[in-house]
């Protein structure tokens, strides 16, 4: 369907990409190998790394199937009710803990789930005098189920957006209870995203580093992530870090591709991207069952937010607001995310782009077929290469050619778009796969190609998502500490780099309204980002 | 599309902004490598900076990285090709592996002055100021504050504690290196006894200290002079450090003088006014830490209330360099125990 | 045959707002005859279908199936089958599950049952195929699987919108010729909403003609045909 100069186009753009990712770490790994630290006299494999791989595993094993496996109901929930009080509201509100500080969302989670939290109070006044402690694995659970549950959630939901109407009005006339429908509409609707969207979150669960101890209750919770960090810092051991990371890198693509092996059988089905009328909602059972799981997740997911935004309001608001670093900071966090989205997305469509030239080759050859695979797994497994080992090995490079910390903003952003490709590859994959479908045909038909093609053909529909996908990755990055910290210098100072320096000198207050300010504009960030969906209900027929 | 320009633009102005190294001045510039914290608008570093320049006719260049152990990182990834005149920043358990790099020289420093506890000498570093690790509580919650580390250790284990993680942070280390001080051979016990106590570790003292000012546990590990901030800054003495029978453990930071430096008698004269009093008068209500020389102004009364620590614990840094990782490992061991 | 049979669908005073327009429908479609529904597009033939399937509950007046009014019944309530012009079957399941589904909606099938579908997929020239996806179909297998779903259902109604739109002229043909067979067979009700005029010739017994939201003309196919004061029906019977 594609023309050669657009398949050769896209199998060019997806090759830079690769080199680019591929080029990009292993530079950076190459030259923290070269560098003498002088010291590898502990043996690799110790004990002490077995067990902390193994904990890595299951608190992720764990915190993977809690997260999706209750995203799931919630993510149903939502589809059947298209009309639910605050729905786009709701859906909004998901991405906010995604752009939070990790810190500050662990303080918001222990603002209510904590010794002295509302529910421990709660329980008090009950006559229980025994705290429910979510110190140990049940913290680390809790905390990863509400960082991760709402991105599940949405990518869960996306899917069943995507499914016709009229499967809707077939299951209703058949009088499909709701069991079937979830049989045989919505779980195969479902089931080919669950693969991906679980490794995802299974990724995010293993690299989890400040979550994980400071809810873990000690050092028996501990996860490789630290180990890398405590030997890049502490210990100074680049060939340790680097021996852990791969071990990390190593051991999750195992799962995942064992995760890939399970039949995910392919959904051909045309689709509409808009929330359809379901007529198997309006039953009082169904709707009372679908709020209440609605509202014990936004209840879940709002009462951190809210403990982080009461303790964000008794704040000095005005003179954060009014001071000048906090400016400086908003609009160095602000263009680092902006730049960040757009390489991240432009390297997604790039990715998406060869993919789909290679899909429709004839008869791709195994090499196609297998560059096609590994664009798909690298466009993931990028989440498990740490920032810190990056950071430090591009601070090597380039430390002879002038001062460091006028590359570092460029670091930070390459750094943050790579952190970003597997959400944006998660929100525009399929977004971008089921547009081709519908329109693929009629476009070559009409001969319509190139920037004709984008603007009639593509931009207006694909719009929606790439504007959610830019707001996914925005957020994230806005929240993310990490990159910045390594080279922090006063010319690079972000807001979660001031949220820490607050912490870090006993501002906590400052801190609490910082956090909350940055609350406020990844939400703002998602209504940009969500400003195509559709709101309420009419509109069809 | 104008829009979508406009941006552009902006942002690119912002890279490059950044990118290209700031012009030449013509007057001399001294480049201090030091934490965040000491540079942040509260610190220090603005008085200190502008207080030297006046005396010095240059420019003063701080390039700030997370932390202490960031900024030997930093020095250790740099190596001799560094720009930095002085590190300013490091702590006494960092000092082993700073002198280790071969990176520093002597500093020509006068220290017969300081008023640092436990007589820490050093000809290479600078210390400029100090705090004694303590435990800090809420006396709302707290009503018997332990008053030594064996009633800490073997208090009641439904009044929690929050610790920092020695292999993630200074305070972890002085708390690691404070129990073995006091309790030798026998440290493993005391951690697993403690261990009931621990309500959770923390990978730095940001975490465990906003946990502690949150109301979420009554007790952190940090500084004798944290309480002071308290008093001063919020006007409450609601958060006290309990003071010690066996001793507290000292943390000195220490600023040193760097081989390579470009602008060595520049260097040199900066870290002798670091112990003057325009430098230490600075130190007590910015860093929140004791001065380590004679100051012009008194201390605010704040400082008088206190903990004073009767003794004062600090091991040897080859000492600690030699024993860190079994000490830590031992430390692992008794914490991971169910 | 009246319309008090089991099978007769009468809809009275059934008014309807959606969007800005207004409908208001007052119709008989007699038992056991096929009744074409016709008009331009946008007058309502889908929404009075839809009024009938339960996708739409009226404002007001009622909708007779037989002597019962079904107006608040669930679609899956009324002894309703329905046949779409596309997406009749669920693309990534199998013939035999999407036609198991018409008899008992969790799939739980006797073997008689299922000899019946296999029956049906025979009936309607689709035997052997239980196995096969609806994606490796053409378009008018896809419509003969939705037929023999509609036969193991067994209802009384059958309600069709636009069934052969989508398909060529001379498969048409053969389609409404096995949907003529089918209805002999089973003696059910049938509307068929329609565009096509020969359809309307070839298959209907009794026509409406909607305009504007309104039934305009309902009569016996003779009688339909041979109208010429209709608005808008001449250019549609000639077209």
């Amino acid at each position: 369907m594609l023309t050669r100069a657009e398949r050769q186009r896209g199998y060019a753009g997806g090759g830079l990409v690769f080199a680019g990712i591929v080029v990009f770490i292993a530079l950076a790994v190459f030259a923290l190998l070269s560098f003498n630290s002088g010291e590898s006299d502990r043996p690799f494999f110790d004990a002490y790394v077995w067990r902390i791989l193994r904990f890595t595993l299951l608190q992720a094993g764990l915190s993977t199937l809690l997260s999706v496996a209750l995203a799931l109901p919630v993510a149903l929930a939502l589809a059947r009710q298209p009309n639910f009080p605050g729905r786009i509201w709701i859906i909004r509100l998901m991405a906010v803990p995604m752009g939070l500080p990790v810190l500050i969302g662990a303080l918001g989670l222990i603002g209510i789930w904590g010794r002295t939290g509302v529910l421990n109070s709660a329980l008090a006044t009950i006559g229980l005098s025994e705290p429910v402690s979510i110190y140990g694995l049940s913290g680390i659970l809790i905390a990863h189920v509400f960082f991760n549950l709402p991105l599940a959630c949405r990518l869960l939901l996306a899917g069943l957006e995507r499914l016709p109407p009229d499967y809707w009005r077939l299951s209703a006339s058949l009088g499909l209870p709701a069991r079937s429908i979830f049989r045989f509409v919505e779980w195969p609707a479902v089931k080919p995203l669950l693969a991906g969207i679980t490794g995802l979150v299974f990724m995010l669960c293993a690299t989890s580093f400040t979550l994980v101890l400071v809810l873990g209750g000690g050092p028996a919770a501990t996860t490789l992530e630290v180990a890398i960090y405590q030997s890049l810092r502490f210990d100074f051991d680049p060939g340790r870090a680097i021996s852990l990371a791969l071990l990390q890198i190593a051991v999750t693509a195992t799962i995942l591709a064992l995760m890939a092996l399970l039949p995910t059988p392919k959904n051909d089905s045309a689709a509409t991207g808009r929330a359809a009328r379901r007529f198997d909602g309006s039953d009082l059972g169904m709707r009372v069952w679908d709020g209440t799981i609605v509202i014990l997740a936004v209840a879940f997911l709002c009462l951190p937010l809210i403990s982080i935004a009461l303790a964000g309001i008794r704040a000095d608001l005005v003179r954060l607001l009014t001071s000048a670093i906090f400016w400086k900071a908003a609009w160095t966090s602000l263009w680092i995310a902006f730049l960040a989205g757009v390489i991240s997305l432009t390297a997604a469509t790039a990715i998406i782009n060869a993919r789909a030239a290679i899909a429709d080759a004839r008869g791709p050859g195994i090499t196609a077929r297998g560059f096609s695979t590994l664009l798909a797994s690298l466009s993931s497994l990028v989440l498990l290469v740490p920032p810190v080992v990056i950071g430090t090995g591009w601070f090597l490079l380039l430390r002879p050619y002038g001062d460091v910390a006028s590359f570092a903003p460029l670091l930070v952003v390459m750094i943050n778009a790579m952190t970003a490709l597997p959400f944006v590859m998660r929100v525009m994959a399929p977004a971008f796969a089921t547009h081709r479908q519908r329109t693929a045909r009629q476009a070559a038909n009409l001969g319509i190609f190139g920037f004709a093609r984008l603007r009639l053909i593509d931009l207006p529909v694909l719009i929606s998502p790439i504007a959610t996908a830019l707001s996914f990755a925005m957020a994230l990055s806005l929240g993310d500490l990490g990159a910045v910290a390594l080279f922090g210098s006063e010319e690079l100072v972000t807001l979660p780099w001031l949220v820490y320096s607050r912490l870090g000198s006993y501002r906590t207050a400052d801190a609490d309204g910082l956090a909350f300010i940055l609350a406020i504009l990844c939400l703002a960030l998602t209504v940009a980002g969500t400003a195509g969906h559709r709101v309420g209900k009419d509109g069809q027929q | 599309m104008r829009m979508t320009n406009t941006l552009l633009a902006a942002a690119m102005a912002a890279v490059f902004s950044v990118v290209l190294p700031a012009h030449a001045q013509e007057k001399k510039t001294l480049t201090v490598y030091t934490y965040e914290s000491f540079v942040a608008e509260w610190g220090p570093g603005p008085k200190v900076k502008a207080a030297f320049e006046a005396t010095c006719d240059c420019k003063v260049n701080f390039v700030a990285v997370a932390d202490g152990v960031a900024l030997l990182t930093r020095l250790k990834l740099e190596g001799a090709g560094a720009k930095a005149d002085v590190a300013l920043g490091l702590d006494t358990n960092l000092v082993k592996e700073a002198i280790d790099t071969g990176l520093f020289e002597k500093s020509g420093v006068d220290t017969a002055k300081l008023t640092v506890p436990g007589g820490y000498r050093d000809d290479i570093f600078v210390p400029y100021d100090y705090g004694h690790f303590a435990v800090v509580y809420d006396t709302q919650t707290v009503k018997n504050p332990p008053k030594s580390l064996k009633e800490l250790v073997e208090g009641d284990p439904s009044q929690k504690i929050v610790i920092e993680d020695p292999r993630t942070s200074t305070p972890g280390l002085g708390l690691l290196l404070w129990v073995k001080s006091v309790y030798g051979d026998k440290a493993p016990e005391a951690w697993s006894q403690l261990k009931k106590r621990v309500l959770t570790v923390t990978p730095g003292w940001s975490e465990a200290y906003g946990m502690f000012t949150k109301g979420e546990v009554p007790m952190v590990l940090s500084y004798t002079t944290s309480p002071a901030y308290h008093m001063v800054e919020e006007k409450t003495d609601r958060y006290q450090a309990a003071s010690f029978e066996e001793g507290h453990y000292i943390q000195i930071e220490v600023a040193g003088l760097l081989k390579n430096a470009p602008n060595r008698e520049l260097a040199q004269q900066f870290l002798s006014f670091m112990v003057t009093p325009a430098f230490q008068d600075e130190i007590a209500t910015t860093n929140w830490m004791m001065p380590a020389a004679p100051t012009e102004k008194p201390l605010p009364e704040a400082f008088d209330k206190l903990a004073k620590p009767a003794k004062t614990f600090l091991m040897d840094p080859a000492r600690v360099a030699k024993n860190r990782r079994a000490w830590i490992d031992e430390w692992l061991a008794a914490m991971s125990v169910n | 045959m009246t319309a008090s049979d089991p099978s007769g669908i009468r809809l009275q005073n059934v008014g309807l707002t959606l969007g800005a327009q207004q409908f208001r429908f007052d119709c008989e479609l007699p038992a056991g005859a096929i009744t074409a529904i016709t008009g331009p597009s946008g007058s309502g033939k889908s929404t009075l279908l839809n009024l009938i399937a339960g996708f739409e509950m009226p404002e007001s007046g009622r909708v007779m199936i037989g002597k019962r009014n079904v107006a608040a019944l669930h679609p899956s309530e009324r002894p309703v089958s329905l046949v779409f012009q596309d997406n009749n079957l669920f693309a990534h399941l199998d013939l035999f599950t999407n036609i198991g589904l018409g008899i008992h909606p969790a799939l739980k099938l006797s073997a008689d049952d299922r000899k019946r579908i296999s029956q049906a997929l025979t009936r309607v020239g689709l035997g052997g195929y239980e196995k096969r996806t609806p994606g490796t179909l053409s378009g008018g297998e896809r419509q003969r699987a939705a037929f023999a779903r509609a036969l193991v259902r067994q209802r009384p109604v059958l309600l069709l919108d636009e069934p052969f739109a989508a398909l060529d002229p001379g498969l048409r043909q053969t389609m409404a010729a096995l949907l003529l067979d089918l209805h002999r067979e089973t003696g059910n009700t049938i509307a068929i909403v329609t565009h096509d005029a020969g359809e309307v010739r070839q298959l209907a017994d009794h026509a409406l003609f909607i305009d504007h939201g309104e039934v305009t003309l309902q009569a016996e196919i003779e009688v339909f045909l041979m109208r010429r004061d209709v608005p808008g029906l001449t250019e549609f019977l000639d077209l």
